[in-house]
């Protein structure tokens, strides 16, 4: 029996960076009181990992894990999430006092976690990944020990996510068994040679639920403004970006490639579930109050958006779906800073009257408000006119026409927080004040300029 | 295509508002007086910036002029392009000097976040100026959508009691029209020839399905900013709710980007669509003029009253526009101009009045002539004008309007113009109400005109002389781009005479 060659580390490099990174913290921590220690080492490894990504192209591990183009794309969203996330946790963090401080030991894994996914080009090593990924996240959830609602948001996500990835190896198993192969390409081959058999379809549909799952869409998204309420905000924030952007990296390749030949079949039931996720997540949104459950149905609606440049299937919608979670990413992210910033900021009647006293936080939320519905000048008006314009290409204007109704119907959510700020006065009798530092001041200021920037020079991106 | 002055003239007058926008937004709130006098300079500035546009114009010509053309976003081909032909250029004057009343109408009356308001005036300035003269249709997307911005801020942060209810109305009803809009945009970006240059988009002969396709998505955004019966009824809550600046813009200029969407794109990029549709667009109108105005009779809110008699009014534009002939479409411009001017001065008006008394209940008012002379006087004026006395601007837009429409359908012609005597009614009935009668407790003791509000109404007064004594130093303006505009609808099959030989009696 021939010994197995080492295999080339090459294209899994940032994958180390990050996992090496945490195991490193996990240590450190140890020794370290000072917190800042451990958030400049998870920011000096994403710096890191940015400078060598573009040189570390290449297939490995016997063909299961592949870094192309299509995956640094993530990687780079993932990496923006993470610094960011670091960013807005600096300071929150200490305040909510947790018990255990693997706080940023588990930012790093899960967005290794990611970042394999991101890569998988076999559905074990994509399975390995997700794990990681949810595992982390379930405790980054819970990880305020002592307040119920963290613990009940951990334990949700914890059941559910288990479900979801039953499911999951419930489909990959029905998979294996027709095509005797986990390996996406290899699947693609092999089902273009057999018929399409209830059996595929089967799987097929399990593995959309397990996806949807991670994504939260409809009806696979009950977990998601629980445990959005529940996890500290940093968390929240996190959850919102990485693990979806996560779950659209693998919707691309596995349907893309591996169920290429039963298009139709799973367009259809993507389109079913994009439907109804548009529909609950703008709905619900619209009666919530709570911000945070309210950005939780709101990013379930933009999950829905997204995935019709996923449905559409060609090049561009696909590139429009990138596009897409990067503008989501900065426009999330500076929506949360500015929850983080304010005291009191998760109750959406603490925003009345919010614009007289801070005039400067609350323009900055208004930028982010109207990039979320998606009028220019903002990138989330780039960010919804490319994904649009790449979908009707493809012959789904009717789909487009749905999106466009519920996004209408969004516009009345994001700006009663607008409306809030600006238009009423300050009657409720909690008392709000900012909680600044300078590190959260950096997140919001990068959120702000790439959302202005994009939304005014949008040829920086596309 | 040409800019015969050499320098950029219109992007200049979109961005130094925007510009003049961000230094106001950063100044200390506490200078309010530096604020304001920023906010007065800009805006007279961008006044006679815009003046060679009036004087420079070629009338000569139905090209584009003053034309900026750059790459911008080289991937999906669009371009920072812009440009201006007879049917826009009167409406980019219209912007700047309706904008500087705004600000010395606000002057005292505005009292919280003034800095804010000051901001929010000149952005909106800005991006109206840029929605006109826009020849991309991204571009021109971008700023009619962005106007919304400040707009929803204007009516929500400033406005009257129901002002939150008002403002989410008027962003709503926007918001999909617009996106519907967006979505015709993209389709006529893949069938257009990957281009959103309007000049490029032109010259492609598209389906007559896809014509009427496109046609309804541009009406979807179009018709609710005129407003059009029966998506109008954002109008009266966001008119009578919006601060008498935020009245004034929206009367004078916003709505009147609906009109003039319909002949910048819906009539020359889908003419036969245009030509089949032309009698259901006129009988919306004629349904606007006639209910609009008899909702006016009934109302008890002068802001409310007057923003109803816009209905009325912009159904008359429209109908001369779906008219689709030289003189429809001329008075449909004209018109347009006109209701910008009565319409903004009757607003400002009722400003006037509201700021002393601090109601717009026509009930709480009488005898008001014997108080306030000047202001009467000058209200007798808009009054007249808005009911299309002769001597008046409003008679020439609304004769040139009934003769199109009596040209393209003789029932329509005559069921709109009773819409005129309906108006005559409301007008003169309100003008008694408030200013003859029995003496209102309420208005006893309260000053007549100032200086600044004098100043404020004086050019419009001379623009309702000015139009409706000489109306041929604007018609002209027209006369070049409004015939290629209808040679492109009927290919090149021009029946009517030119109207300007009309008006000075030449045949």
């Amino acid at each position: 029996m021939t010994p197995i060659p080492f295999p080339d580390l090459k294209p899994f490099t940032s994958e180390l960076i990050i996992l090496s990174a945490g195991l490193f913290l996990l240590i450190l921590e140890l020794f370290v009181k000072n917190k800042t220690v451990l958030s400049a080492v998870c920011i000096f490894a994403s710096i890191c990992v940015l400078f060598v990504l573009s040189d570390t192209q290449g297939i490995t591990f016997n063909g299961m894990f592949v870094n192309d183009l299509y995956s640094m794309y993530f990687k780079i969203i993932f990496i923006i999430n993470l610094v960011m996330t670091v960013l807005i946790s600096i300071n929150y963090i200490d305040r909510e006092k947790p018990d255990r401080m693997e706080y940023y030991s588990l930012l790093l894994f899960a967005t290794s976690g990611m970042m394999i996914m991101a890569s998988a080009k076999d559905l074990v090593v994509l399975f390995l990944g997700l794990e990681l990924m949810a595992l982390s996240t379930y405790i980054l959830a819970g990880i305020k020990t002592l307040n119920i609602k963290s613990n009940e948001a951990a334990i949700k996500y914890f059941m559910l996510g288990a479900f979801s990835s039953a499911f999951f190896l419930y489909g990959l198993a029905i998979l294996y068994g027709l095509t005797g192969s986990t390996d996406i390409y290899q699947i693609s081959e092999k089902i273009k040679t057999i018929e399409p058999s209830m059996a595929l379809v089967l799987s097929m549909i399990m593995i959309v639920v397990a996806f949807s799952f991670k994504i939260a869409a409809a009806p696979f998204h009950m977990w998601a403004p629980d445990v959005y309420e529940g996890a500290p905000t940093s968390v929240t924030a996190f959850m919102s970006i990485g693990p979806k952007a996560a779950g659209f990296a693998v919707f691309g390749r596995v349907f893309y490639v591996a169920f290429d030949s039963i298009y139709t079949e799973w367009a259809t039931a993507l389109i079913v579930i994009s439907i109804i996720t548009m529909a609950v997540g703008n709905i619900i949104a619209l009666s919530q109050t709570n911000i945070k459950r309210m950005l939780a149905y709101s990013s379930i609606a933009h999950a829905g958006y997204m995935l019709i440049g996923i449905i559409t299937a060609t090049g561009d919608s696909i590139n429009a779906v990138l596009h897409y979670l990067l503008i989501y990413a900065f426009m999330n992210m500076g929506a949360f800073s500015i929850i983080i910033l304010i005291e009191g900021g998760e109750q959406i009647k603490n925003y009345n009257g919010l614009a007289k006293r801070y005039p400067l936080v609350s323009a900055l939320m208004l930028v982010f408000m109207f990039s979320l519905v998606g009028i220019p000048p903002t990138a989330g008006f780039i960010a919804k006119f490319n994904l649009f314009m790449s979908a009707i290409n493809g012959g789904y204007l009717w789909l487009v026409i749905i999106a466009v109704i519920f996004s209408t119907i969004s516009a009345f959510y994001y700006l009663r927080i607008v409306m809030n700020m600006y238009m009423k006065d300050n009657i409720s009798d909690s008392i709000v004040f900012l909680n600044n530092s300078a590190p959260l001041a950096v997140a919001i200021f990068i959120s702000t300029v790439m959302v202005i920037v994009i939304g005014v020079i949008p040829s920086l991106l596309i | 295509m040409n800019n015969q002055l050499g320098i950029p003239i219109l992007s200049i007058l979109i961005f130094l508002p925007i510009a003049g926008a961000f230094v106001v937004a950063l100044l200390n709130r506490e200078k309010e007086g530096l604020i304001k006098g920023i906010t007065l300079t800009v805006t007279i500035a961008n006044f006679f910036i815009s003046i060679p546009l009036f004087t420079s114009f070629d009338k000569t010509t139905a090209m584009m002029q003053f034309v900026e053309i750059a790459y911008w976003i080289p991937s999906w081909g669009v371009k920072y392009f812009l440009g201006i032909d007879g049917i826009s250029v009167l409406f980019i004057l219209l912007s700047t000097l309706l904008s500087i009343l705004c600000v010395t109408i606000s002057w005292h009356s505005v009292e919280k976040k003034v800095k804010e308001f000051y901001s929010a005036i000149l952005l909106i300035e800005g991006s109206m100026i840029g929605v006109f003269c826009s020849l991309d249709l991204f571009l021109f997307y971008i700023f009619w959508e962005a106007m919304l911005i400040p707009m929803y801020l204007l009516i929500g942060v400033w406005g009257g009691p129901n002002r939150i209810y008002a403002a989410i109305k008027f962003f709503l009803y926007t918001l999909i029209g617009s996106l519907l809009m967006l979505l015709g945009i993209i389709l006529l970006y893949i069938f257009g020839g990957r281009t959103f240059d309007v000049l490029e988009i032109m010259k492609v002969n598209y389906p007559f399905g896809l014509q009427m396709l496109l046609f309804w998505a541009f009406f979807a955004a179009f018709a609710v900013k005129v407003p059009m019966f029966p998506v109008h009824t954002w109008l009266p809550d966001a008119h009578t709710e919006a601060p008498t600046a935020g009245s004034v813009i929206l009367a004078g200029i916003l709505i009147k980007m609906g009109a003039y969407g319909f002949l910048r794109f819906s009539l020359p990029l889908f003419p036969e669509a245009s030509l089949a549709l032309s009698p259901a667009m006129m009988i919306l109108s004629v349904i606007a003029i006639i209910y609009g105005g008899i909702i006016c009779l009934g109302q008890t809110d002068l802001k409310r009253l007057i923003a109803y008699s816009s209905v009325s009014h912009m159904g008359f534009v429209t109908l001369g526009i779906f008219a689709l002939n030289m003189q429809g479409i001329e008075g449909g411009i004209l018109q347009m101009i006109n209701h910008g001017i009565v319409t903004g001065a009757l607003f400002l008006s009722v400003g006037v009045v509201y700021d002393r008394t601090h109601s717009r209940q026509i009930a709480d008012y009488g005898g008001l002539a014997t108080v306030m002379p000047v202001f009467s006087a000058f209200f007798m004026v808009f009054t007249l004008a808005s009911v299309g006395l002769p001597g008046t601007n409003g008679f020439v837009g609304e004769f040139l309007i009934l003769v199109g429409a009596f040209t393209a359908s003789k029932p329509i012609a005559v069921f709109s113009a009773t819409g005129i005597i309906i108006g005559a009614a409301y007008m003169l009935m309100l003008y008694q109400k408030v200013f003859f009668l029995e003496k209102s407790s309420k208005i006893m003791k309260i000053p007549d005109m100032d200086r600044r509000e004098l100043l404020t109404l004086l050019p419009l007064l001379i623009l309702v002389f000015w139009i409706g004594i000489y109306p041929n130093t604007f018609i002209s303006f027209m006369d070049e781009s409004v015939k290629a505009l209808l040679e492109r609808i009927y290919n090149s099959q021009m029946t009517n005479l030119d109207i300007s030989n009309i008006l000075e009696g030449k045949k």
